[in-house]
């Protein structure tokens, strides 16, 4: 006699909580949020990411919980952002290296899989050297890789393919060079190769300026050039290429937080607002500033055409360099 | 002076001799259990470290780091299964020493060599970081190369029984971390188109699985409710402690230098600082025998070297931004989201603060005395509890912690295959040091070697044209020719006054 009773309760239940409204996207986000970031604990990219999502802590009223999937260059961190369910509680900090490694047969992702919500940060490549070397300037720099046989000089800062390893292919093919007219050392990153150029056995180091803060501050190295357009406020002494010799070669590394695929646009363009004034917000910008980071901001659709335009561009220096497959 | 008075201040109020004392206990947790490490507590730390000042934030890291490390211990002691990685060198002879009766004496005596490892390495953090932090940066790839080398062959000869055995298992280790993007080529390997594979083999799931789950199979194997540790101790904590220390101050010295340089260098922590110093110890020792039957000389040397190492790491991370260990490079993160920019300008705009930390060094290393005496005392709940509860909970805290280091649910998998794998191995006498340390090296060797050659185009003469490449390059081969040598000798010795070799191998 109860068995049945309780089992129409049941359905009354079930029923009733099927015919109760969605949740209305008002709401979003009514859970903590995960941002999955592809790079270390500790390293500039976590940095970056812990503070934005601090600062977007205090506009969306909700916890962001920041989560390192790190190695494989990045690939295993964009892997797990792209396969993430597109409800907006999983986000992540996707790197320029989204540009990259699908031209070299690493991964099948491209900027395709994601939902573009906001560019944070743009690092220019700058070109460091050892402060006791032979280079004094850019076009000293120039003219020796030219005059010198093919691999006199070797450079490092990141893996194989990595973003500094393409922004400096790019430059030597930009001077009217090969691309490996400088030997390419790989390694695990900029400060590594900081490190090893001080200890004497790494030529050129052409990550971004602040990666090699340390090293220049205890002045083991300097910084010859910045490939952007405009000098950095944290290092107003490093001339852009194009004052030191009339390049308008250009190139960096971007940041910025993206979704999976198919995300719902109410959710987007509310994260998007909320990624705005956090980027605005003291918290963000003061860090930028004390660590030298460049802040840049743009909003989803400018984004989303940043990185198809990066893609074309470093598919093409894949190929030149010899690493597409 | 007045700099020095305002950190001072800035330690000795109540928040932050509360964070110590309570970041001393949550180091103390997750060290004592098998499957979490020392590294995983301070990630704990980072997202707490955000809404402290520096002080505090830093005095967090460095207690719960020394305690994890020491915590690490008392598992390794009572179920021969090490808390951390960095007790794993010594973790046969604390645990055969507990099966003798002397637990506590063990732990005590360690928890003593810990401490003062921990201040020894202080100390120099204090006095001499900049120039050690100097010395250390001269290192490139060919004299890391040598390093990696004296690493693994080192490995082969502290193993107990066969060498063969070892060097086997140490090629097991070298395959595992040939797996994912290789570094050099950007080629991936062995990933068999899993993606978290690219990342390669993360040490601590194997670590996990090579002692903790093998410790676990081999009971269940056995299927017998033993107790090899004794249930009524008679042992007193410190009592030994000062006999001990009168006759072991030269490995407490030895271990506590040797912990604190590698430390001091880039890549290589508190782990690898317990295995160097555990071989030198033995190499050195009048007992040698004695070795690998729970002698309290060889956790000794180790023991103090896993706590300087800790100290040792904060060299470079604070003069130079570059992390010794896995610790020191979360907490460079933390430094500079705390405004403390390492780097050598640390020293010249954060007067006060720098000394604020080095006297949280002291206090959290001093802490450890009092916290870790009643550790001890508490600690008899491993050998209260039936094993066959204890071993569940373990069993679950291993596949936490594998999952845990990197959220991925592929390190579980990782830790499980290892486990069957090391316990086929073990039951058939393979030595696992040798392969955890392959996997840790291998990554080091293969690529420091390739970089090098890239950098000289090919020529394997460029390995002695450094002056500190040529010296580790010749050390290296000189451990190589030892056994040879000592061959050699004794067969000369011997033919005057024919004797029984008491060694067959």
């Amino acid at each position: 006699m109860s068995t049945p009773t309780i089992k129409r309760h049941l359905i009354g239940l079930l029923g009733a909580a099927l015919l109760l409204p969605l949740p209305a996207l008002a709401d979003y986000p009514e859970k903590p949020i995960t941002l999955i970031v592809p790079w270390a604990a500790g390293g500039g990219t976590d940095a970056t990411a812990r503070t934005i999502a601090t600062a977007l802590e205090d506009e969306l009223g909700q916890t962001v919980n920041v989560v390192n999937r790190t190695g494989g260059s990045g690939v295993v961190g964009h892997t797990a952002m792209a396969m993430a369910k597109p409800d907006g509680y999983t986000l992540g900090l996707i790197t320029g290296e989204i540009n990259m490694m699908h031209w070299q047969g690493l991964t099948q992702l491209t900027y395709r899989d994601y939902t573009p919500i906001a560019q944070i940060n743009y690092d220019y490549a700058g070109i460091q050297v050892a402060a006791d070397g032979p280079f004094d300037s850019v076009q000293t720099l120039v003219d020796k890789i030219r005059s010198e046989p093919k691999g006199t000089y070797n450079a490092s800062g990141t893996g194989q393919g990595g973003v500094w390893h393409l922004a400096f292919a790019g430059f030597l093919l930009d001077q009217g060079m090969e691309a490996d007219r400088v030997s390419w050392i790989p390694s695990q990153g900029a400060a590594p190769a900081m490190t090893e150029m001080a200890a004497g056995s790494i030529d050129i180091v052409p990550s971004s300026v602040p990666e090699g803060r340390s090293m220049i501050e205890a002045g083991k190295a300097r910084s010859l050039a910045i490939m952007a357009p405009d000098r950095l406020d944290s290092f107003p002494d490093v001339p852009t290429l194009k004052e030191a010799i009339d390049s308008d070669y250009q190139i960096g590394e971007w940041r910025g937080i993206a979704g999976p695929k198919g995300m719902d646009p109410a959710i987007v363009e509310k994260l998007e607002s909320a990624l705005e004034t956090a980027f605005n917000s003291d918290t963000y910008q003061n860090f930028m500033a004390k660590q030298g980071f460049g802040t840049e901001w743009r909003g989803a659709d400018d984004f989303g055409q940043l990185m198809a335009d990066q893609d074309e561009r470093f598919g093409k220096i894949v190929e030149q360099v010899g690493l597409a497959k | 002076m007045e700099p020095f008075l305002q950190g001072l201040a800035m330690v000795f109020n109540a928040q932050t001799m509360l964070v110590i004392v309570a970041a001393a206990i949550f180091g103390l947790f997750v060290g004592a259990i098998p499957g979490l490490t020392a590294t995983m507590a301070v990630a704990l730390l980072v997202p707490i470290t955000f809404y402290m000042d520096s002080t505090p934030a830093i005095a967090a890291i460095v207690a719960t780091s020394a305690m994890a490390i020491f915590a690490g211990d008392i598992p390794g002691t009572y179920l021969n299964i090490p808390g951390t990685p960095a007790s794993a060198a010594y973790v046969g002879e604390s645990h055969l020493l507990a099966r003798k009766g002397r637990a506590r004496e063990t732990l005590g005596t360690n928890l003593v060599c810990s401490v003062i490892g921990g201040l020894f390495g202080t100390l120099v953090l204090v006095l001499v970081s900049p120039s050690l932090a100097e010395v250390a940066l001269n290192f490139s790839s060919f004299e890391y190369f040598w390093l990696a080398l004296l690493g693994l062959s080192s490995s082969i000869f502290i193993a107990i029984g066969s060498r063969l055995k070892a060097f086997l298992s140490l090629t097991v280790g070298l395959l595992l971390s040939t797996v994912g993007l290789d570094m050099m080529s950007g080629a991936p390997r062995f990933t068999f188109g899993i993606p978290d594979l690219m990342a390669g083999i993360n040490f601590i799931p194997v670590m996990i699985g090579m002692f903790a789950l093998n410790e676990i199979m081999m009971f269940y194997g056995s299927r017998k409710e033993t107790r090899d540790v004794p249930i009524t101790a008679k042992d007193n904590v410190f009592r030994q402690a000062p006999r001990h220390i009168r006759t072991y101050w030269r490995n407490i010295l030895r271990g506590s230098s040797l912990g604190t340089l590698i430390g001091a260098l880039p890549g290589a922590g508190a782990d690898i600082a317990a295995w160097i110093a555990y071989a030198l110890g033995k190499s050195r020792s009048k007992h040698r025998e004695a070795y690998g039957t729970g002698h309290i000389e060889g956790i000794i040397d180790a023991s103090s070297a896993n706590n300087s190492g800790i100290s040792g790491a904060w060299v470079p991370a604070l003069v130079f931004g570059i992390p010794g260990d896995t610790i020191t490079a979360i907490v460079i993160g933390v430094l500079y989201m705390k405004g403390m920019n390492p780097g050598p300008t640390i020293f010249m705009e954060g007067g006060s603060q720098v000394y604020a930390l080095f006297t949280v060094f002291f206090v959290a290393n001093l802490i450890m005395l009092p916290i870790g005496y009643l550790a001890i005392h508490a600690s008899k709940i491993f050998i209260l509890t039936p094993r066959k509860i204890l071993m569940p909970v373990i069993l679950a805290f291993c596949i936490v912690g594998a999952f845990a280091i990197n959220n991925s649910i592929t390190d579980i998998w990782i830790m499980l295959v290892i486990g069957l794998v090391a316990f086929v191995l073990a039951r058939n006498d393979f030595p696992m040091a040798p392969a955890i340390l392959g996997l840790v090296l291998g990554g080091t060797l293969e690529n420091s070697f390739m970089s090098s050659m890239l950098k000289s185009g090919g020529d394997l003469t460029s390995f002695f044209s450094r002056p500190i490449s040529a010296a580790l390059g010749a050390l290296v081969i000189l451990v190589w020719l030892l056994p040879l040598f000592l061959r050699l000798y004794r067969r000369l010795r011997r033919q005057p006054q024919p004797q029984h070799s008491p060694r067959s191998s």
